[in-house]
């Protein structure tokens, strides 16, 4: 799960990281009302998305004044930011975050990620900041500092302290440094994070030590041991067909394309997909309907893949182990009187029961069009979506 | 002969009495694989479908002389369940569960490695081991299953079904299927298991079936550089799979431009796998290099 920077700066300087006093602000009355509340100038306007380069793509703005705090705010809320990380339809910016300036001398990156070759967290750092970390890893690799992290020992002092020589501070700063890169791996294992980031950490011309962008990713199989944070989840970011699924109880993506699918298990909804698109179509979704799918939740499993305006064929791709072939048939039966599909069917079914189910399919009256491979499932979708 | 398990490993299931549990541990036992007990921590005494039920696994172990356990544990408490069958001394820990906590997995591989270094743990998140004909531990349907030469590893569970299937249907039978499970912090990776098939005098071509996410993919094809010689068939899944989405499974993400489907079909295209872009070539495939068409 995604949160907002003054979420993540929220939690941060709950475990005393050094965040810039800030409030976060719904509308241009509130932006104006924390800028006041602020009482310096000048403030920075920041969109609030679930993206990076925000301020590449103007999401974030210096305000020298009243007037000028509402002309931004005005100007952002309600508007899509289109960034290189949200795709061509932009994410909505529904809350601003004002925040006092910062004097920046020099910028830095920092984070802390799970090496998933090792197994073990790591903490990485740059004195690149400000800059992507795959742009400083593609051009400049020998700029990021990498430290493995025992998971029994934890994040020591010594290696926070290392990172912070390396990365060049003044020496008087390092174990302020240090505290920061600490503290960031007590938020990780504390809030069961999957990334915590710091982009940039800034030493400011004042000599002192600040988080200026902050950014927390949280393991979702680890949400039920945090209420608290799963209350800070904003549904603008994410498009309203994955939150309906998600409230049935079903895995899926939105994608491009015009031709949905409806797999069991998530490597073979891949599957599907990738072979849709080797036969000359474009899938319009990922969705793992999980290993006992019933009745019901096809029925959804249609709702959500209908509701896409985009979808000219369904290609339903089962292979029935657990979950059988009968059982599956018996589902898109009842599920295609309740829902009534306006677009044909290709379905393609294999494993347990498969001829019993085949045999309902062909005597249920329904316009199916039945597949005995996934191959020649996928290239009847691409054609009856090509004539629909 | 195979590889993890066979018609002599003794297997408990932990969290037996719980719906999953009760269903598998008789759909495995009835597929002719010795269970021996189960684990359900105060239901000691009991019984399902005539399996004893234990309250820890010392206890099920010291009864049974089991040497293998299958997992059902609920999430939160599954971490606990792994690390009480290696302290146990229970020797291959096969974790269905999915969604256990990323940082719970990390300590538990850690502790494992660190402390019982031959203690192999399959999953989390993951259909099981099955070798056909002689023992099931796991939820794949056994039907699909013939007893063979070719060896599959799979972190995705539907498409090791997929490729049993294809394979049954071409009479090419399968010595184990291994499926390692879709979790970023697995038990055991191909690498590990590409090892044990190059070394098992029956297995003669082995099917590898990756997905995005992470770089399991590029260090199996290190390995299969360095030290596989038998025939390796390779798919990975998500070629169309957008950057920053999580496709299903906990691990398939790309994330940084890392874990594309691209790189890993370069990797191991390098290493001289056979690749295919078309899962549903997979069976005739092998069969063209097994006979040597």
């Amino acid at each position: 799960m995604k949160v907002h920077e003054h979420q993540a700066k929220e939690i941060f300087a709950k475990y005393g990281l050094p965040v810039p006093r800030g409030f976060p602000a719904f509308t241009v009355e509130e932006a104006v009302e924390a800028a006041q509340e602020l009482g310096t100038w000048p403030v920075v306007v920041k969109a609030q998305i679930h993206a990076g380069g925000r301020g590449k793509a103007g999401g974030v703005k210096l305000a020298n004044s009243i007037d000028e705090v509402q002309k931004i705010a005005a100007e952002l809320l309600g508007k899509r930011l289109i960034t290189f990380q949200t795709g061509a339809e932009g994410l909505p910016v529904s809350r601003l975050y004002i925040e006092e300036a910062t004097n920046i001398y020099k910028e830095y990156y920092t984070a802390i990620l799970l090496d998933r070759s090792k197994s073990k967290l790591i903490l990485m750092a740059s004195a690149e900041g400000g800059m992507e970390i795959e742009e400083v890893a593609a051009k400049n690799p020998e700029a990021i500092i990498t430290v493995e992290i025992d998971p029994f020992m934890g994040l020591r002092p010594y290696q926070a302290r290392e990172v912070a020589l390396k990365l060049g501070f003044p020496k008087n700063l390092i174990n302020k440094v240090a505290n920061v890169f600490l503290k960031l791996y007590e938020v990780y294992i504390k809030e069961d994070a999957s990334l915590v980031e710091i982009n940039p950490l800034v030493l400011t011309k004042e000599g002192n030590v600040v988080v200026l962008d902050a950014k927390v990713d949280f393991d979702d199989n680890a949400l039920y041991r945090h209420p608290d944070i799963m209350e800070m989840e904003d549904p603008t970011q994410e498009s309203e067909l994955e939150i309906k699924a998600k409230q049935y109880n079903l895995n899926y993506i939105k994608l491009d394309g015009n031709i949905a699918c409806m797999v069991n298990g998530a490597g073979l909804a891949m599957a599907t997909m990738d072979t849709i698109k080797l036969a000359g179509g474009e899938p319009a979704n990922f969705l793992d309907v999980g290993g006992s799918a019933n009745a019901e939740q096809i029925a959804n499993a249609f709702k959500i893949i209908l509701s896409d305006p985009n979808v000219k064929a369904i290609f339903i791709n089962i292979f029935g182990g657990i979950l059988r072939c009968d059982r599956l048939a018996e589902g898109i039966i009842k599920a295609s009187h309740e829902v009534k599909p306006h677009v044909p069917i290709v379905v393609r079914m294999e494993g347990t029961n498969v001829e019993l189910g085949k045999k309902m399919l062909k005597e249920s009256g329904l316009n199916l069009i039945t597949a005995d491979t996934m191959w020649e499932g996928a290239k009847k979708a691409v054609e009856v979506a090509k004539n629909n | 002969m195979s590889v993890l398990v066979n018609k002599d490993t003794k297997v408990i299931v932990q969290g037996i009495t719980g719906r999953e549990g009760s269903f598998h541990a008789t759909q495995c036992k009835n597929y002719g694989t010795q269970v021996v007990g189960g684990v359900t921590p105060g239901k000691g005494g009991q019984e399902v479908e005539g399996i004893p039920v234990f309250d820890s696994v010392k206890e099920a172990v010291d009864n049974t002389g089991a040497d293998c356990s299958l997992i059902f544990v609920p999430p939160p408490f599954a971490a606990d369940a792994i690390v009480e069958a290696v302290d146990a001394g229970i020797g291959t820990v096969i974790c269905i569960t999915e969604g256990i906590p990323v940082n719970d997995m990390i300590p538990v591989k850690q502790y494992i490695k660190t402390y019982y270094p031959d203690t192999v743990l399959i999953g989390p998140n993951c259909p099981g081991v099955i070798t056909p004909e002689e023992a099931k531990v796991g939820i794949m349907p056994g039907h699909i299953f013939k007893k063979g030469n070719v060896g599959i590893v799979s972190r995705s569970g539907t498409l090791t079904y997929e490729a049993a299937y294809q394979l049954t249907q071409k009479d090419i039978g399968q010595s184990t299927a291994v499926g390692i499970g879709g979790d970023p912090v697995p038990g055991t990776v191909f690498a590990d298991v590409l090892k044990w098939f190059q070394d098992d005098p029956e297995t003669e071509a082995i099917v590898l079936i990756g997905e995005i996410g992470g770089t399991a993919e590029e260090e199996a094809a290190e390995f299969i550089k360095e030290y596989v010689t038998k025939p390796v068939v390779a798919y990975i899944a998500g070629v169309t799979a957008p950057a920053g989405k999580r496709m299903g499974h906990a691990g398939a993400i790309i994330t940084g431009g890392k874990g594309t489907a691209d790189a890993k079909y370069k990797a191991l295209e390098e290493a001289g796998a056979t690749t295919v872009k078309n899962p549903s070539i997979i069976g005739e495939t092998v069969e063209k290099l097994l006979r040597g068409d």
